[in-house]
C-alpha cells in the first residue's frame, strides 16, 4: 500500500470482500453489537499494516482482557479522552524514526478510535488538536449515542428524546432534552482532507470509506453509526435491519466530505417517517405523538440543509464553469 | 574538552535534549517552562535538532502524544510546571506501566489557588508516587547531566521507566549560569540509541495497555513497583559511568559538612545553595550544623538515607509544599516514615518555607536550625510549623 494514492483506490466489491481480520473472534461484545460490527468492517478494510490506539470505552473493554487480547495488529489503550493525541504521537514517533533512518520506510495506518462519549464529549480537546496539526492518521468514532462502558449514561451525541440513565424521562423531563452534536460538521470544519459518515447496513459503503480514509495523507474522520441493543433496548438480531432504518429515514445520513466538498453518497428519495425507527426501540418507547412530530420536523430541516451544502457546492462549481467559458 | 559557558538553565535543559538527540517532543507552553520549549522549537527549525516537535493543545495531550511516540520506538522528551502537570495528572501515572521511558523536565511551580506562576515544590509532590524515577536538580550544570542521565536509566533494559527532572522555577530555570555543555557526539559514548524492548509495529503486534482484571492488576502493581525500586542499582551505576567519562560525581543524597554535625538542615533543590551558605555562616560561629540533600527522590534512597544520619542529633527537614490536613510537608512525612524502626534515629522537625516564590533566606535557615537545636535540647517541637508567615 505504499504511497498509494486516493487516485489509485479501488472500490470493494461484493466480490472482492477483503479476507483479512485484525479483531479475532472471542471477544467479549454483547450479541447483536453493532459497534464492533462497525468496526471490524472499517479494520477488514484498512488491512494489518496499521496500528490502532483506542480510548476507553465498550470495544476497549470487551477485547482486551488481560491476559487475553482480540487484537492481531498492534493496538495500545492510553485512557478515555486521548486516543487522537496517542495516535499522533505514534505517528510522530514513526515519522521521525524513519527520517532518522532508525526504522525502514513504510506507510502505516495510524487509527485512532474512540466511541462517541470519547469524541464527542471528553476527547473533543484532543481530536480537535490532532486534526488541527495535521497529522496523517484515521479517526474513528463508533458512534452508539451513549456513553455504554459505564452503563448507558447521556452524552453529547445522544438524540433528543432518548432515555439514558442520566437522561431519564419523568414527571418533568421528556429524557434527553438536547440535540445531537454533530461531530463530523466540527471535524469537517478543521479543513481537513476527508470526513465520512457510515453504516454497517451498508457495509461496502463503509468498508469502502474505511480503505479511502486509510489512503488519503493527512487526518481523516470516520463518523460511523454503531448500534447498540443493550443501550437502546433492541432486539439483538435487529442491529443491521435499525442501521438501515437510520438512513433511510434521514437520521443518519451517508455523506463524504472530501476537502470541503459534502457529497451524498446515498440520496433517499422517499424517506421513512421516523417514527418507524423510534418504535423499534426501548429507549423511545414513552415519546408522545408531538415529541415524535418535533423529532420528524427537526430530521426533514437538517437533512434538508445537508442537501442544499451538497448541492450548492454543484451549484457554483457550474457558474464558474459558466464564467471561464 | 567541553567548553564552559553562560547560559540559561532553561536553555540548558532544551540544549540537554538536544544533545540527547530526541526524535520527539511534545508538549504546551507554561510558565516557568516556557523558555526550555521555545528553544527546543527553535533548534528544530533550524535544523539543529532532527526530532518532531508536536505544539499539543494541552499538556494532557502532551503526555499521551509522548506515550505514543515512546511505543513507537521514538526517544521522547517533555517539560511541563505545576498548571500543566496537574492536568496530565491521569496519564502520568499511566506511562510507566507501559513502560514507556519518557524525560520530563518539570520547571516547578506551585499549585493554584490561587493561581501563582512562582516557585514551590507542591506541583510535582502531588505527583511523588507516580512511578516515575524522579531526581531533583540544585544548578544548572545538574539539570544538564541529569537529562543525559535521565534518558540512560529509563531506556536501560532492566529499568524502562519514564523519570522527572526537577529544577526549580525561575529561581533556577530563569538565571544564568556557567555550564560545562556536552555536545550530541560528547553524549553519544554515554547515551547509546534508544533500543526499544516492544514497540507498536505491525509486522509484530502486541497489545498495550489491556484492562487490568482484579487476578491481574495486583501483580502489575507489583511489577511496577519492584521495577522502580530495582532502578536505583542502575540509577547510581550509570551515575558513576557518567562520572568516569565527564568528571561530574553524583549520588542519591548529598551531604555537606554533616561531620559532627549536631543539626543537618534537610533540603531539596536550588535553596540547597542559600543553605550552604547559612551553614557555613553558623559554622564560622561555632554552631554544629550540616546539610543533607535529596537528589534522587523516586525511588526513595532509604538504605542510603539511613546511613547518612547515622550519629545526627536532630534533622530540620524544609518543605516547599504543605500536605493538606496531615500536619506538615510530604518530605518530612517521607524522612519520618523511613526513620521509622531504625536504630539511632534523630529527632525530626519538619519547617515549610518558601511557598508560591517566597524567598528563603540565609536568615531563615539560621531561624531554622536555631530552632531546632532549642527543641532538639528540649527534646520536642511542634509537629510542624511554617517559617515566615505574617499574621495580618
Ligand atoms: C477521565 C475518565 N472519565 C470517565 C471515565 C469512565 N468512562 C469510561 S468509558 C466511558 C464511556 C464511554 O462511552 P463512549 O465513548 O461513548 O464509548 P462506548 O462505551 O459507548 O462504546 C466512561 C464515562 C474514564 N474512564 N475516564
Ligand atoms: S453495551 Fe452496546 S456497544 Fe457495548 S458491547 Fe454491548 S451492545 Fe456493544
Ligand atoms: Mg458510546
Amino acid at each position: 500500500m505504499m504511497d498509494a494514492t486516493p487516485r489509485d483506490f479501488k472500490k470493494f466489491t461484493r466480490k472482492s470482500l477483503p479476507r483479512v481480520e485484525a479483531l479475532a473472534q472471542g471477544h467479549r461484545a454483547c450479541q447483536g453489537c453493532g459497534e464492533i460490527l462497525a468496526l471490524r468492517m472499517a479494520l477488514k478494510a484498512m488491512g494489518k499494516n496499521i496500528i490502532v490506539a483506542s480510548a476507553t470505552g465498550c470495544m476497549e473493554i470487551v477485547t482486551s482482557s488481560y491476559p487475553q487480547t482480540a487484537w492481531e495488529v498492534p493496538w495500545i489503550h492510553v485512557a478515555f479522552e486521548n486516543a487522537a493525541a496517542v495516535a499522533s504521537g505514534i505517528e510522530a514517533g514513526r515519522k521521525a524514526l524513519m527520517r532518522k533512518g532508525r526504522l525502514r520506510k513504510q506507510r502505516t495506518t495510524i487509527v485512532a478510535m474512540a466511541g462517541d462519549g470519547g469524541t464527542a464529549d471528553i476527547g473533543i480537546q484532543a481530536l480537535s488538536g490532532a486534526l488541527e496539526r495535521g497529522h496523517d492518521f484515521v479517526y474513528i468514532c463508533l458512534d452508539n449515542e451513549a456513553y455504554m462502558n459505564t452503563g448507558i449514561q447521556r452524552s453529547s451525541a445522544t438524540p433528543y428524546g432518548a432515555m439514558t440513565t442520566t437522561s431519564p424521562p419523568g414527571k418533568l423531563s421528556i429524557g434527553q432534552h438536547t440535540w445531537k452534536k454533530n461531530v463530523p460538521a466540527i471535524a469537517a470544519a478543521h479543513g481537513i482532507p476527508y470526513v465520512a459518515t457510515a453504516s454497517p447496513a451498508y457495509y461496502l459503503d463503509l468498508m469502502n470509506k474505511a480503505k479511502k480514509a486509510a489512503m488519503i495523507k493527512g487526518p481523516a474522520y470516520l463518523h460511523l453509526y454503531s448500534p447498540c441493543p443493550t443501550g437502546w433496548r433492541l432486539a439483538p438480531e435487529r442491529a443491521v435491519e435499525i442501521s438501515r432504518l437510520a438512513v433511510r429515514t434521514n437520521i443518519f445520513p451517508l455523506y463524504e466530505v472530501v476537502d470541503g466538498q459534502y457529497i451524498l453518497t446515498k440520496k433517499i428519495k422517499k424517506p421513512k417517517p421516523v417514527e418507524e425507527y423510534l418504535k423499534l426501540q426501548g429507549r423511545f418507547r414513552h415519546l408522545d405523538k408531538k415529541t415524535i412530530q418535533e423529532i420528524q420536523d427537526r430530521v426533514d430541516r437538517e437533512y434538508e440543509a445537508l442537501v442544499q451544502k451538497a448541492a450548492v457546492a454543484e451549484a457554483e462549481e457550474e457558474s464558474t464553469e459558466e464564467a471561464e467559458k | 574538552m567541553p567548553k564552559r559557558v553562560g547560559i540559561e538553565v532553561s536553555l540548558a535543559a532544551s540544549e540537554a535534549a538536544c544533545a540527547a538527540d530526541v526524535d520527539v517532543i511534545a508538549a504546551d507552553p507554561v510558565t516557568p517552562q516556557t523558555h526550555i520549549v521555545e528553544h527546543l522549537s527553535e533548534l528544530v527549525a533550524d535544523g539543529e535538532l532532527d526530532a518532531e516537535f508536536m505544539p499539543v493543545e494541552s499538556e494532557h495531550s502532551a503526555m499521551s502524544a509522548c506515550i505514543g511516540a515512546a511505543a513507537a520506538g521514538a526517544r521522547t522528551f517533555t517539560a511541563t510546571s505545576a498548571p500543566g502537570l496537574a492536568l496530565m495528572h491521569e496519564i502520568v501515572f499511566i506511562a510507566p506501566s507501559l513502560r514507556t521511558p519518557i524525560v520530563m523536565v518539570v520547571a516547578n511551580r506551585a499549585l493554584s489557588g490561587p493561581i501563582s506562576i512562582w516557585n514551590d515544590h507542591s506541583d510535582i509532590m502531588a505527583e511523588r508516587d507516580c512511578g516515575w524515577i524522579q531526581t531533583f536538580a540544585e544548578n544548572g550544570q545538574e539539570v544538564f547531566d541529569l537529562i543525559i542521565h535521565a534518558f540512560r536509566v529509563a531506556e536501560d533494559p532492566e529499568v524502562l521507566l519514564p523519570v522527572i527532572v526537577n529544577m526549580d522555577g525561575f529561581t533556577l530555570s530563569h538565571v544564568i549560569e556557567p555550564i560545562e555543555m556536552l555536545s550530541a557526539s560528547e553524549v553519544s559514548e554515554y547515551l547509546k540509541p534508544y533500543n526499544p524492548q516492544m514497540v507498536l509495529d505491525p509486522r509484530e503486534p502486541i497489545t498495550m495497555g489491556p484492562v487490568g482484571v482484579p487476578e491481574m492488576y495486583t501483580e502489575a502493581r507489583y511489577q511496577a513497583e519492584s521495577v522502580l525500586n530495582g532502578s536505583k542499582k542502575v540509577i547510581v551505576k550509570a551515575w558513576k559511568e557518567f562520572a568516569k567519562l565527564y568528571g561530574r560525581s553524583y549520588k542519591p543524597i548529598e551531604t555537606y559538612r554533616t561531620e559532627g554535625a549536631e543539626v543537618v538542615l534537610m533540603t531539596m533543590g536550588s535553596v540547597t545553595e542559600t543553605a550552604m551558605t547559612a551553614v557555613d555562616r553558623m559554622r564560622e560561629k561555632g554552631i554544629e550544623v550540616g546539610l543533607m540533600r535529596f537528589r534522587l527522590w523516586r525511588p526513595f534512597p532509604v538504605q542510603e538515607f539511613r546511613r547518612a544520619v547515622k550519629g545526627i542529633k536532630a534533622l530540620a527537614v524544609v518543605d516547599r509544599a504543605i500536605s493538606f490536613g496531615a500536619q506538615g510537608g510530604p518530605v518530612c512525612s517521607k524522612v519520618k516514615s523511613a526513620l521509622y524502626g531504625a536504630p539511632d534515629q534523630p529527632q525530626v522537625f519538619g519547617f515549610i518555607s518558601g511557598l508560591g516564590g517566597r524567598d528563603i533566606t540565609v536568615e531563615m535557615f539560621e531561624e531554622i536550625v536555631k530552632k531546632a537545636i532549642r527543641y532538639a535540647t528540649k527534646g520536642k517541637g511542634p509537629m510542624y510549623e511554617l517559617i515566615g508567615v505574617r499574621e495580618r
